[in-house]
């Protein structure tokens, strides 16, 4: 067993695990824009393509804007698709996330997320993602390569399951993951198929079936349009849990929506997202030898937000700090994730003391001890009861 | 307890590469690694740095190595333009391509190779380029023992399959062979 295990284990980046991931899960239609920002997803799934290893469509085309309309027409017409950006290139496909899940179209799609310009900058922070928030897409933030290749595989099911038919995008940190090469289990095509039957359950463009997608509509019909959104989003977080479940049953490795690390009896804890979260968790033990008792919440499917689940986990903590990786300027406090967290507390009878950071931002150094730190920042505000009411910047040259 | 690895070398030169083949090493004997390359606007010739991390078991720290047990420089001249020896523990391994000793002061175990020379005898080159970051990996497990020579070259020879992977292969033994410790 040991021994099979190890066979299929290989050395990927997160980029080459998503690569593998579609593959496995025989996407028929794959476009993209094939310079940078591109990662090298696309490159190889290029190879895999000139190889024949995988019967996909290769669409090369001259934009991001390009890419996702490519895949949009394909899945209308009931292919199974796949595209992949970052940064600029996903903001420069912002206008056509809103038609992908407008016209509810089972798109998947990786980001390697990294900063936006002005000034450039090719590095990572969540700019890019947070940018595309309220899009209409369902949104994982990956934490290993080997969650990215998972996640990837369990995208498809979210997307195509009947209840859902909304686009999925898979982010992991630019750079910290894109190009960290770790150890991947991949999972075979066969199992991937069992797991994703490749079946089309969404409505398609069919010349014996006409239908018209994605039209103009008058206001007498749009806002039903956009519930039926609503629900959809809801119904996805439901469908996340079931794939993730799924998943476990079958591959063995699974990783909820959201994950606890030391929580049980933490009286502090952090809530990060993708790979900060790994850096976190050993800080939790470092802060724990120092006194503090700290925990950490990983935040793994952004949209829809688990709200309910984070308020539970977090039931029995006194102070909780929030780690953005993007700035929301001009917002009442600028961390994205920490506002929406705010927001799921302020309804609920539990009130812990709330504190935001901001860090990592164009991939800003953030070590260990930074979020040691933190931690015995929030033991304070834990005994004075209050928080710092405005984001902490970790790390500015101020 | 992590291992902690550091490569300097050049753009072109291979770093990054033989950064991510020792990890592959490493989990080819059912260990755990972490490669990545230093982040930075890299060129053909200017400084590049890449890391990796090998462990018993899974590696959760995702932060970037400060300091490392070992260091390994692929081009010796850029001893007059990078500190390599920032952070290096104490008893920490350095590894040199180069025919002669570096003259380097300190609490470090220094072994060199004359990686370019084992290339350029293979006709190893790449766009004119002596390839020396597979040879320097056989220096690197004679100075560490971390990994094994067979877990290398199997990774180098899955790697590039053919004629390529055996000529690559050949160098990381000729360096295992030929790397002497100096201080």
């Amino acid at each position: 067993m040991a021994q099979q295990l190890l066979k299929k284990k290989l050395a990927l980046s997160s980029n080459y695990a998503v690569a593998y991931a579609v593959k496995a899960l025989d996407v028929d239609v794959i476009a993209a824009y094939p310079i940078t920002p591109q990662t090298h997803v696309v490159e190889k799934l290029s190879e895999f393509a000139a190889n024949g290893e995988i019967n996909a469509e290769m669409i090369h085309v001259e934009s991001e804007h390009s890419a996702l309309s490519a895949v949009i027409g394909a899945s209308a017409a009931g292919a199974r698709v796949f595209t992949a950006t970052a940064s600029q290139g996903l903001a420069l496909m912002h206008e056509v996330l809103h038609i992908a899940s407008g016209m509810r179209l089972p798109i998947v799609m990786s980001i390697a997320t990294r900063a936006l310009s002005a000034p450039i900058s090719i590095w990572n922070d969540y700019s890019d993602v947070m940018n595309a928030r309220d899009t209409g897409w369902v949104i994982y933030f990956t934490s290993s390569a080997q969650e990215t290749h998972d996640t990837v595989i369990q995208a498809y099911r979210v997307a195509e399951n009947p209840n859902v038919h909304l686009p999925v995008m898979v982010a992991y940190d630019g750079y910290i993951m894109s190009h960290t090469v770790e150890p991947v289990e991949v999972v075979e095509k066969e199992d991937a198929l069992r797991y994703a039957p490749k079946k089309v359950t969404w409505p398609r463009l069919d010349p014996d079936n006409p239908v018209t997608m994605g039209t103009i509509t008058s206001p007498d019909w749009y806002y039903e349009f956009k519930y039926q959104q609503v629900m959809a989003m809801r119904e996805a977080l439901k469908a996340a849990e079931e794939a993730d479940r799924v998943f476990g049953e079958m591959f063995g490795r699974n990783y909820g929506v959201a994950e606890g690390f030391m929580l049980e009896d933490a009286e502090v804890a952090l809530i990060t997202m993708g790979a900060f979260a790994n850096t976190a968790k050993v800080a939790a033990v470092e802060a724990r030898k120092q006194g503090v008792k700290a925990g950490v919440l990983r935040l793994r499917l952004y949209r829809p937000f688990p709200k309910e689940k984070i308020v539970e986990m977090l039931s029995n903590v006194s102070a909780v700090g929030v780690v953005d990786k993007a700035i929301s300027f001009g917002a009442p406090v600028e961390g994205p994730v920490f506002n929406e967290v705010a927001g799921a507390f302020y309804s609920s009878d539990h009130r812990p003391v709330l504190a935001s950071f901001i860090a990592g931002i164009g991939q800003r150094t953030v070590l260990v001890d930074d979020f040691v730190s933190m931690f015995k920042k929030l033991q304070e505000y834990a005994k004075t009861g209050r928080g710092p009411g405005e984001s902490i910047y970790v790390g500015v040259r101020a | 307890m992590i291992e902690e690895y550091r490569f300097h070398g050049r753009g072109g030169q291979g770093a990054v590469t033989a950064a991510r083949l020792l990890v592959g090493a490493a989990h080819r004997e059912g260990r755990y690694g972490q490669a990545f390359p230093h982040f930075g606007a890299e060129r053909r010739g200017a400084p590049v740095v890449a890391f990796a991390r090998i462990s018993d078991r899974p590696i959760r720290v995702h932060e970037q190595v400060r300091e490392p047990d070992v260091v390994v420089v692929l081009d010796p001249t850029l001893f007059k333009l990078v500190n390599v020896l920032e952070g290096l523990r104490e008893g920490g391994v350095l590894v040199v391509n180069s025919k002669e000793d570096p003259g380097i002061q300190g609490p470090y175990k220094v072994f060199i190779v004359d990686a370019t020379g084992i290339a350029l005898s293979l006709g190893l080159r790449v766009a004119g380029w002596p390839v020396v970051n597979t040879s320097i990996l056989g220096a690197v497990v004679k100075a560490t023992g971390s990994v094994s020579l067979d877990s290398v070259v199997d990774e180098i020879k899955s790697n590039w399959p053919g004629r390529m992977g055996e000529a690559n292969a050949q160098a990381a033994k000729l360096a295992y062979e030929k790397a002497v410790r100096v201080r």
